[in-house]
């Protein structure tokens, strides 16, 4: 590598490579990368439904040395992450992981993501996309707090589906089992600590297990030592995008693009469109956007997000929606869309404008047969609960394997 | 706790003229000054037993207005000393400007100057109405807003064609390409650039905002001229106080503001009073801050009560100042080569180049090598600053950085000073002996003296980004503010610095619709 980095002349442009990477090279048997964060990051490894049916029904790894991971410490510490963010964090009790957007003065999203409270005055962040501007911006004023980019020290690797605490609890891990959703747990670990949250992006059980960078080898061949009988496999962006959907999380840049980077006015979502209003603590002290939120609860969002099942197996790429099959109105745009095998139906996630959420739903789906693009409009309807979920995602223990 | 209507934080000259407004509707008005006395950078300062000098040394465009609404005069202001000759000494004959003629040019200066001041006249006079107006809201389509500009559209339309493009054209020059289209003499050339610069991050070669700059100090009955009124320019704060008093503002001195209260509701967050460094609080309906934005809002506010985007656009305000005051107990009237009596506005400055290379040292953070500076004897006009046949010599000197790369010490300011001390010798020979004491205040020592962010005179630079309905910021430029009951009438709001009473008039007249 060394003397590659010398001759090369794009040394500087191509990916970084995952604390995981000499692990993830052997096991992508597809070659399919891309990049997320400046990290070489797999599409799929092997297959994606597959990888897919591994998170459903044994377990996968999912590597996120990618998102970005900033320490917050200090005496006021607290009081800006509680100012930055829509949540309370006040109310969020040590060792417990909270999800959360954080907006514009305007009360656009910029991102969101988790902050982990590992003591009174220090938490860390986890997004996913680059935060450490707003960051910047949004300690600016409180004498004591640090913010820490910590990205690339920590290596993290979630470990999701309904065998993972099984994993664990064979990795050595005592009482993992005890861990309820969004709680942290410490292990030592080869002189170190081995933190583990029971967090994910999939709706499953599932773990996220994170480390010191130099000790990413190790743990992933202690978590495949101790998954191999429990059908442990890598999964890629393409799985987790699919579990993601059933479970009706959403996606940046696919069902919401960051207020900081949108171009027009207005294609940046709140949180009440998102249907993240639960996220919204109104009652707290003063935090950024709260006036323009107040004001957007009191008015009503212009769009929801809304969980659609759609008639027919086609699924909605990309499709327009309409008031009418015969498309009288535009009403607004389909983000995601698939083929649930989970749940056996044809599912969406739609941006739809506020004034048409009473009416019927239908979407214009173009589908391509050998090439020849043929045309459906397909009903939807609109469901209120996430399209898939599980007991053992929230049972505490997990049941055994 | 006693509860007031409004309580006005700082007692400079704005925070005066806002409070007596209030207070003669009826208002029971508390203004609070962190300093032992009040009026802020206009107050007499005794640098040394029996002199006396102001940090803001002369008056040009204090509003007539205000003078004539708060009944100055009675209070003991006399604006109606004349007007200070503006005099240029550099490496030739000295350039005296006075009354609105020339000397010391070719005719054909003579000629252009008058070409010139009546030009900017023309304009300043279009522009003064909008000077005494709250700046429309970015977004508002409200009629009353929307007119303020389509007035200012169709005074310019008035000015006819040629007129009309020659504004539009200049209006974002530097002060340099302005001038050298005028004139020749370069001595005449750096001393009209002067009034375009000073207080904000600027020189000749620099864009933006020189000559709208130039447009607002030109505003007012002195056309651009200044003046030592009767009494020094600490006869228009005690007028100011004695107007205040008069009107039932209770005025309290060394009274710090550490805390602005905000209660919220479930509607919004409201300014419900102040917490005092000594650990009194008062409370009142409304709160005024008469300071700058940044300690405003980051100091006394706190950050936890505002959006984050606000508060960075209140960060970014460009406030360091870039000018020094050096102050010098003289025995004797001083001698100015080739100046008759030192009465006037001395510009020391051979040429533009020499202002440019002093602004070059600055941008990096060093103190000017070769400082420029206005000078003036105030004591000439009013011997009462001075002990009997003794004089102060007062100087603005350009470019002395905020933030010096070094950081500042005392050995530092010392050699600022003297480098100021020598320069002015080269123009003055007899001037070293006849110093007494001295003093010098850098932006850094401004700031720690006068309590204002920077130590900018104005609040922030007079810049094209900074000015209008971006003065402080939008959501702040109304002399209002994201927090219900918080109001600005400093400064840092439209129309921006010097001696002139307009933000605070603006303000109290906003309070009060």
């Amino acid at each position: 590598m060394s003397d590659l980095s010398q001759t090369d002349p794009f040394s500087g442009e191509r990916p970084k490579l995952s604390p995981f990477h000499p692990r993830l090279e052997v096991l992508n048997v597809r070659d399919t990368w891309s990049v997320w964060n400046g990290y070489k990051f797999a599409d799929c490894y092997y297959d994606a439904e597959y990888e897919y049916f591994c998170i459903r029904n044994t377990c996968g790894t999912y590597d996120i040395c990618p998102m970005q991971k900033y320490e917050i410490s200090g005496p006021d510490a607290e009081a800006m992450v509680n100012r930055m963010v829509t949540r309370d964090v006040r109310k969020l009790g040590r060792n417990r992981v909270a999800y959360t957007v954080w907006c514009t003065d305007e009360g656009r999203i910029i991102d969101d993501g988790t902050v982990f409270k590992l003591a009174s005055d220090r938490f860390m962040v986890v997004c996913g996309s680059s935060c450490v501007a707003w960051l910047r911006k949004a300690s600016y004023g409180f004498s004591n707090v640090t913010v820490k980019d910590v990205s690339d020290e920590l290596a993290a690797l979630s470990l999701q589906g309904p065998t993972s605490c099984a994993v664990l609890k064979k990795m050595g891990l005592q009482g993992i089992e005890n861990a309820k959703p969004f709680n942290i747990q410490h292990f030592p670990y080869h002189g170190d600590t081995l933190m583990v949250s029971r967090t994910g992006f999939t709706g499953e059980l599932g773990y996220e297990l994170w480390v010191k960078r130099d000790l990413a080898l190790t743990m992933w061949d202690d978590v495949y030592a101790a998954g191999e009988d429990y059908g442990i496999q890598p999964y890629g962006e393409t799985a987790t995008d699919m579990a993601r959907l059933e479970a009706g999380f959403i996606m940046p840049y696919v069902d919401f693009t960051e207020a900081l980077k949108t171009v027009h006015f207005e294609h940046d979502q709140t949180p009440y469109e998102l249907n993240l209003g639960w996220l919204v603590d109104l009652d707290k002290p003063h935090f950024s956007g709260k006036q323009a939120l107040m004001e957007e609860k009191k008015n009503g969002p212009k769009w929801r997000l809304l969980r659609l099942e759609i008639d027919g197996n086609w699924p909605a790429y990309e499709s327009n929606v309409y008031d009418s099959e015969s498309c009288n109105q535009d009403i607004g745009y389909v983000t995601s869309a698939m083929w649930s095998p989970a749940v056996k139906s044809n599912i969406a996630l739609a941006m739809v404008r506020s004034e048409f959420l009473d009416g019927e739903i239908w979407a214009e789906i173009y589908k391509s047969k050998d090439l020849r693009p043929y045309r459906r409009m397909s009903k939807c309807t609109i469901r209120k609960k996430p399209f898939w979920t599980a007991a053992r995602a929230r049972s505490t223990p997990p049941a055994d394997f | 706790m006693t509860g007031y209507d409004t309580i006005v934080i700082g007692a400079g000259h704005n925070g005066l003229v806002c409070a007596t407004y209030l207070a003669k509707t009826g208002q029971r008005v508390l203004l609070l000054e962190a300093a032992d006395t009040v009026g802020g950078l206009a107050a007499d300062r005794e640098f040394h037993p029996g002199f006396h000098a102001p940090v803001a040394h002369t008056l040009s465009h204090f509003s007539s207005k205000v003078a004539r609404d708060l009944d100055l005069q009675r209070h003991g202001f006399n604006p109606g000393s004349s007007e200070l000759p503006l005099v240029g000494v550099g490496n030739g004959e000295p350039v005296v400007v006075h009354d609105g003629k020339i000397s010391g040019v070719s005719a054909k200066d003579q000629r252009a100057y008058l070409d010139y001041h009546g030009l900017l006249c023309r304009f300043a006079a279009v522009l003064e109405p909008f000077w005494l107006k709250t700046m429309p809201r970015i977004g508002s389509n409200s009629i009353g807003e929307v007119m303020t500009f389509a007035k200012l559209g169709l005074d310019l339309r008035r000015l006819g064609k040629k007129d009309m493009g020659e504004f539009l054209r200049i209006a974002a020059l530097p002060m340099r390409d302005l001038v050298d289209e005028h004139f020749d003499n370069e001595q005449l050339k750096a001393m009209l650039c002067w009034d375009g610069l000073i207080g904000s991050k600027m020189a000749p070669r620099s864009p933006n905002s020189a000559v709208l700059a130039l447009l607002y100090r030109l505003s007012g009955e002195m056309h651009g001229g200044h003046a030592i009124p009767s009494g020094g320019v600490s006869s228009l704060v005690s007028s100011l106080m004695a107007s205040a008093e008069n009107a039932g503002v209770d005025i309290r001195v060394s009274s710090e503001v550490s805390r602005i209260r905000i209660d919220s509701d479930k509607e919004r967050q409201r300014a419900t009073g102040v917490h005092l460094a000594n650990g009194e609080s008062f409370a009142a309906d409304r709160v005024v801050s008469a300071i700058d934005a940044q300690r405003t809002f980051v100091n006394l506010v706190g950050v936890e009560h505002l959006d984050i985007g606000f508060t960075n656009r209140i960060r970014r305000i460009r406030s360091d100042g870039y000018v020094g005051k050096l102050h010098l107990a003289l025995n004797a009237l001083p001698e100015f080569r080739g100046v008759d009596r030192p009465d006037g506005r001395i510009i020391i400055t051979p040429n533009m180049d020499a202002i440019e290379f002093a602004f070059d040292d600055a941008k990096y953070g060093n103190a000017s090598a070769e400082p420029v500076m206005e000078v003036v004897i105030p004591s000439a006009a009013d011997s009462s600053l001075a002990p009997d046949r003794q004089h102060v010599l007062s100087a603005h000197v350009m470019y002395i950085p905020y933030k010096a790369r070094d950081g500042w010490t005392g050995a530092a300011r010392d050699e600022v000073r003297d480098r100021a001390i020598d320069t002015i010798v080269k123009y003055s020979n007899g001037l070293r002996d006849q110093i007494v004491a001295s003093e010098f205040l850098t932006p850094a020592d401004i700031e720690a003296t006068y309590h204002v962010s920077g130590g900018h005179w104005h609040h922030g630079d007079f810049a094209m980004d900074q000015m209008l309905m971006m003065r402080p910021t939008y959501e702040a430029a109304q002399y209002n503010s994201p927090i219900a009951g918080l109001h600005l009438c400093s400064a840092a709001c439209h129309p921006g610095g010097d001696l002139t009473g307009l933000a605070g008039h603006n303000a109290a007249k906003e309070l009060l619709r």
